[in-house]
C-alpha cells in the first residue's frame, strides 16, 4: 500500500514539473523560430506565433498544453515541423532503452563481479588489478573511451561497425562506452558493501556453521552487500535509460538524447517539456522498483 | 535461530536478473534495429536531420537537397551549370516589359500515385507559400509576384488578386510587380514547387506523414526514420523518369564530423557535402587527397556594426577597422581551406555582376581615420564587445579564432580594447536583432545567384539588415535596380550601391568568402559538378558499379 501512496505522488508530480519546466524553458532569451535569415516581413514571424499560440498569455498557453496532455498528446514539434513529440518519441525511446539496458547489464555483469571478487581476495593482487581497473573506467569519461573504442576496434582492426545502429554488432561499442563508466562504479560499491557486510555476525554464525567460504559469501553476504549497489541502480538507471547524449552523438545512435539537448538550443518548447516529463516519471518509478527491490532482498526492512 | 533462513536462491536470482536484462535487452534490439532493407545505390552524408520536408517551411540547404528530389517545379536547376532549365513547364514567354510570364507545362504530367498534376495546383502550391496561416519563412521569394507581399500581410483576401493563375490545365500566367531578370532561377527554388493540394487538406499539418507521399519530382518518399535515415526511391511517373540515374537513395543524417568521415572511409557512405562535417584539424591533410573537393561558394563572412552606438555611429571609425584587418592573415592561418579574402559584399563568380573593390588593408590609412574621428592612436576610444556564436557539439571554434586575430590586430594597429562576448546561437540571433551589439560575427548566404540576394539585405527596412544602418540613397539604388530590365544597366547600380555599402559608410566589414568543401570518389560517383550554389540534382548522381 506503501507503493500506491508512492505512485499516487506521481500525478502531482509530473504537473510541477510541466509546470516549471513549460515557464523555464520560455524565459530563455530567444524562439524556436529565430534565424539567421530574418523572414522577408513581420507578418510571417507574426503568423508563425499565432499558428502554435505562442503569443498567447503564459498561462492560457500552459491551459492548453496540459488539456493535450491529458489526452496523451505532447504537442508538435517546433523545430521539426512534420512531427509531433509522441511521434519522435515514439522511434528514438526504443534505441535510448535498448542501449540504456544493455549498458545496464554490462555495467552490472562486469561491475558485480569484479567488486566481489576485489572484496573477497582482499589485500592480494586480484584486489589491486581489480581495484585499478575500476578506477581507470571511473576515471576515463566516455567521450574519451569512446573514440579510442572505435580507433582501436573499428577503424584500425576492423572488427566492429564505426557508427549507427543497424545490427546488434553495432551495439558493443556504444554499449561498453555508456556502461564501463559504471560498471566501475558498481565495482567499488559492491566492494564497499562486501566488505561492510562480511564483518556482520551473521556472517561469523554461518562460517561457524561449517559452511565453505564461496557458500558464505555468494549466498548470504551478496544479499546484503548488493544493497548500496541496488539504490544506486533507480537514478542509474533512469540515466541511462533516456539516453546519453555523448554517447548517441559519437555513435550517431537514433535515440532520444540528442533530442533533449538539442531541444534546448532550439528552444523546442514541447519536446523539451515532453522529455522533462519522461525523464521524471521513469526515475520515480525506476525509484519505487529500487525500492521494492530492497524489499525484496534485505528482510529487516519494512514498509508501512 | 529467531528468523527463518533466507530462502535459497534469492540472492542468486537478484544477481541473475540483471543477466536477464542483458539478455531483455538483447531481445528489444532486433525491434529497434532497422529493418532489413535492400541496399541503397548512392548513401549520402547530409548535414543535420531536415527540419521538415515541407517545401514551404524549409530554410536549409539540407532540407533543401530532400525536398528538390521530392517535388518539382516549373524551372530545375542544371547540373553542370546550376543554371534554371525547364523542369514541369517545357517553355515560357516573357512579355517585353518583364513583367509577364506564361509557362506551358508538359503534357501529362503525374503524381508518383498517378493522378494528374495540373496548372491550379502550381497556383495552388504558390497560394500556401503566401498565405499568412502556413507562416512560410521564405514566402518573401514570392513577394515578387502582383500583390504577392500584400496579400501574405493580409491587406488582400482574395487569392485570386496575386499574379499567378491558370489560364487552362496546361498554363500559367505570372504577373510581376517589377521586372526581375533572374526569376527563373527562383522557379527553381524549392519554396516553389508543387505539392499535393489533396494529401494536405487531408492531413492538414502532419501530410508529410501520409503514406504514400504523393511527390511531383524524380524520387518518391520510402522511408523516413527521423536521425537515423531518409530514403528516397525513384519515382516512375515523374516525366524525365527515363534519365534519373539512381533507384534508391538515402540520406544519413549526421551531425558529427568525426562520425562523417569514419563512415565515409569506412564506406558506409558515398558522398558527404556538408562543409561542417570536414574535421578542421584535419583539414590540411584532407584537401590534399583526391576524392576531397574545395570549390568556391556563394557565402560571405563579413563583420556587423551596431551603427546606432557610439562610436560606431561614425563612418570614419567604422572605416579604420575596416582597413586595419588583414584578411590574408585569416584565410591562411584560421580558416586554411583557400578562402578568398573579401572587400566587398558579394561573392566572387556571382552571375551579371562584377563587384567593386572595397576597403583593403592599409593600417596607415586606418590610422589617420581614427585620427580624425577623435582618437589618436587610440586614446580615448572605449572597450568594446565583438559578439559571436558558441561553437555546439563539437563543432569548430572558427569564429572565436577569427575573433581572436581581429582583437590582436585592432589592439596592434589602431591600440584599440576589444573583448570577446560569446553567446549562444539563439541567444546571439535575439541579440543580433534587438540591436543588442556593438560588433557582430555574420555571414550570408545568397540564396539564387544574383547579387540582389546580398544587397537587398542593407535596404533600410530588411529584416536582415540587423546594423541599424539606414540609408536613403543606397535604398533608392537597390530600388532602381530592381526596375531594370537591361542586365548592364542594373548591374552598374549595383555597383554603385555596394562601392556605398562597403567603401563610404562601411556599416559592415567583408571578410571572406566562403569555400564549400564534399568529398567523394569521383572514380565511382558521377553526376556531381561543383558549383557555386552548390547545388546538385539527385536525379544527375549515380554510382559506377564496382569492378
Amino acid at each position: 500500500m506503501y507503493f500506491l501512496k508512492r505512485l499516487a505522488f506521481l500525478a502531482p508530480l509530473l504537473l510541477v514539473i510541466s509546470f516549471l519546466a513549460f515557464v523555464l524553458v520560455r524565459i530563455a532569451p530567444g524562439g524556436p523560430f529565430d534565424r539567421e535569415r530574418a523572414p522577408a516581413s513581420p507578418e510571417i514571424e507574426r503568423h508563425l506565433k499565432t499558428k502554435y499560440h505562442l503569443d498567447e498569455p503564459l498561462l492560457k498557453q500552459y491551459a492548453r498544453y496540459l488539456g493535450g496532455l491529458l489526452r496523451g498528446d505532447f504537442g508538435p514539434s517546433l523545430k521539426y515541423r512534420d512531427h509531433t513529440v509522441n511521434n519522435i518519441i515514439a522511434q528514438g525511446l526504443p534505441v535510448s532503452l535498448t542501449l540504456g539496458m544493455l549498458a545496464f547489464g554490462f555495467a552490472m555483469g562486469v561491475g558485480l563481479p569484479l567488486g566481489f571478487i576485489t572484496a573477497a581476495r582482499r589485500g592480494r593482487w586480484p584486489d589491486y588489478a581489480g581495484s585499478l581497473v575500476a578506477v581507470l573506467a571511473v576515471c576515463i569519461p566516455g567521450f574519451v573511451v569512446a573514440p579510442l573504442l572505435v580507433m582501436l576496434f573499428s577503424v584500425k582492426w576492423r572488427l566492429l561497425p564505426v557508427a549507427l545502429w543497424e545490427s546488434p554488432w553495432h551495439a558493443i561499442l556504444p554499449t561498453v562506452a555508456l556502461g564501463l563508466f559504471f560498471s566501475g562504479k558498481i565495482a567499488r560499491l559492491m566492494r564497499e558493501g562486501m566488505l561492510n557486510t562480511m564483518q556482520l555476525e551473521f556472517i561469523t554464525t554461518a562460517r561457524a556453521k561449517g559452511l565453505s567460504e564461496t557458500a558464505v559469501l555468494l549466498r548470504h553476504a551478496v544479499r546484503l552487500a548488493i544493497l548500496p549497489v541496488v539504490s544506486y541502480s533507480g537514478p542509474l538507471l533512469a540515466d541511462l535509460l533516456t539516453g546519453s547524449f555523448v554517447i548517441e552523438n559519437i555513435f550517431q545512435l537514433p535515440g532520444i538524447g540528442v533530442f533533449l539537448v538539442n531541444g534546448s538550443m532550439n528552444r523546442d518548447y514541447p519536446m523539451v517539456v515532453g522529455l522533462a516529463i519522461l525523464y521524471a516519471a521513469l526515475l520515480v518509478v525506476l525509484n519505487l522498483a529500487v525500492d521494492l527491490a530492497y524489499v525484496l532482498l534485505d528482510p529487516r526492512v519494512k514498509y508501512e | 535461530m529467531n528468523r527463518a533462513t533466507p530462502a535459497r536462491g534469492k540472492t542468486p536470482r537478484a544477481a541473475f536478473s540483471f543477466w536477464l536484462l542483458l539478455l531483455a535487452g538483447f531481445c528489444l534490439l532486433p525491434a529497434s534495429c532497422a529493418r532489413r532493407e535492400p541496399p541503397a545505390n548512392i548513401t549520402i552524408i547530409n548535414g543535420a536531420e531536415p527540419e521538415s520536408l515541407d517545401p514551404a517551411i524549409i530554410t536549409g540547404q539540407a532540407d533543401s537537397r530532400v525536398v528538390q528530389g521530392l517535388f518539382a517545379g516549373l524551372m530545375r536547376l542544371d547540373p553542370r551549370t546550376a543554371r534554371p532549365v525547364p523542369d514541369l513547364a517545357e517553355r515560357w514567354e516573357v512579355s517585353p516589359d518583364g513583367l509577364i510570364y506564361t509557362f506551358h507545362l508538359r503534357p501529362n504530367l503525374l503524381w508518383s500515385t498517378g493522378e494528374p498534376i495540373r496548372a491550379d495546383d502550381l497556383v495552388y502550391s504558390w497560394i500556401r507559400v503566401l498565405n499568412p496561416l502556413t507562416a512560410c519563412d521564405y514566402a518573401g521569394q514570392l513577394f515578387y509576384l502582383k500583390n504577392g507581399e500584400a496579400f501574405n500581410a493580409g491587406k488582400i483576401k482574395d487569392p485570386a488578386l496575386v499574379g499567378v493563375h491558370a489560364l487552362d490545365p496546361l498554363t500559367v500566367l505570372v504577373e510581376l510587380e517589377h521586372p526581375a531578370a533572374f526569376f527563373p532561377d527562383l522557379c527553381a527554388f524549392p519554396t516553389l514547387t508543387v505539392v499535393p493540394r489533396r494529401t494536405i487538406e487531408e492531413y492538414g499539418d502532419l501530410w508529410l506523414m501520409a503514406r504514400p507521399l504523393p511527390s511531383s519530382g524524380p524520387f518518391e518518399l520510402a522511408a523516413w526514420r527521423l536521425n537515423d535515415k531518409i530514403r528516397l526511391k525513384k519515382n516512375p511517373r515523374y516525366w524525365d523518369a527515363a534519365n534519373t540515374q539512381s533507384e534508391i537513395i538515402d540520406f544519413l543524417p549526421i551531425g558529427s564530423a568525426n562520425a562523417a568521415l569514419n563512415l565515409y572511409t569506412h564506406g558506409q557512405a558515398d558522398i558527404v557535402w556538408d562543409k561542417e562535417l570536414v574535421p578542421t584539424e584535419l583539414l590540411d591533410a584532407l584537401l590534399r587527397r583526391p576524392d576531397f573537393h574545395r570549390f568556391n561558394y556563394l557565402g560571405t563572412y563579413f563583420i556587423r556594426f551596431n551603427v546606432t552606438k557610439k562610436p560606431f555611429n561614425d563612418p570614419r571609425v567604422r572605416q579604420a577597422l575596416a582597413l586595419a584587418v588583414d584578411r590574408g592573415r585569416l584565410v591562411q592561418k584560421i580558416t586554411r581551406a583557400g578562402e578568398l579574402p573579401a572587400t566587398h559584399l558579394v561573392p566572387e563568380g556571382t552571375a551579371n555582376y562584377t563587384a567593386p573593390a572595397g576597403l583593403g588593408h592599409d593600417p596607415e590609412r586606418a590610422r589617420q581615420l581614427l585620427t580624425a574621428a577623435g582618437y589618436p592612436g587610440g586614446r580615448g576610444f572605449p572597450r568594446f564587445e565583438y559578439m559571436f556564436n558558441a561553437a555546439a557539439g563539437g563543432s569548430s571554434k572558427i569564429h572565436e579564432n577569427i575573433a581572436i586575430e581581429l582583437q590582436q590586430m585592432w589592439r596592434d594597429e589602431l591600440g584599440l580594447q576589444m573583448d570577446l562576448r560569446q553567446l549562444e546561437w539563439k541567444v546571439y540571433l535575439s541579440a543580433q536583432s534587438h540591436l543588442d551589439y556593438e560588433l557582430s560575427r555574420s555571414s550570408w548566404i545568397g540564396d539564387y545567384n544574383d547579387a540582389q540576394t546580398f544587397l537587398g539585405m542593407f535596404t533600410s527596412n530588411d529584416g536582415n539588415n540587423r546594423t541599424g544602418w539606414k540609408n536613403p540613397r543606397y535604398d533608392a539604388l537597390l530600388q532602381r535596380a530592381n526596375y531594370e530590365p537591361d542586365l548592364k544597366k542594373r548591374a552598374q547600380i549595383f555597383q554603385q550601391a555596394e562601392a556605398l555599402l562597403v567603401g563610404d559608410e562601411a556599416p559592415i566589414v567583408p571578410l571572406f568568402f566562403y569555400v564549400g568543401l564534399n568529398y567523394f570518389d569521383t572514380n565511382k560517383i558521377q553526376g556531381i559538378y561543383q558549383n557555386i550554389l552548390d547545388q546538385h540534382p539527385l536525379n544527375a548522381i549515380r554510382k559506377i558499379s564496382n569492378r
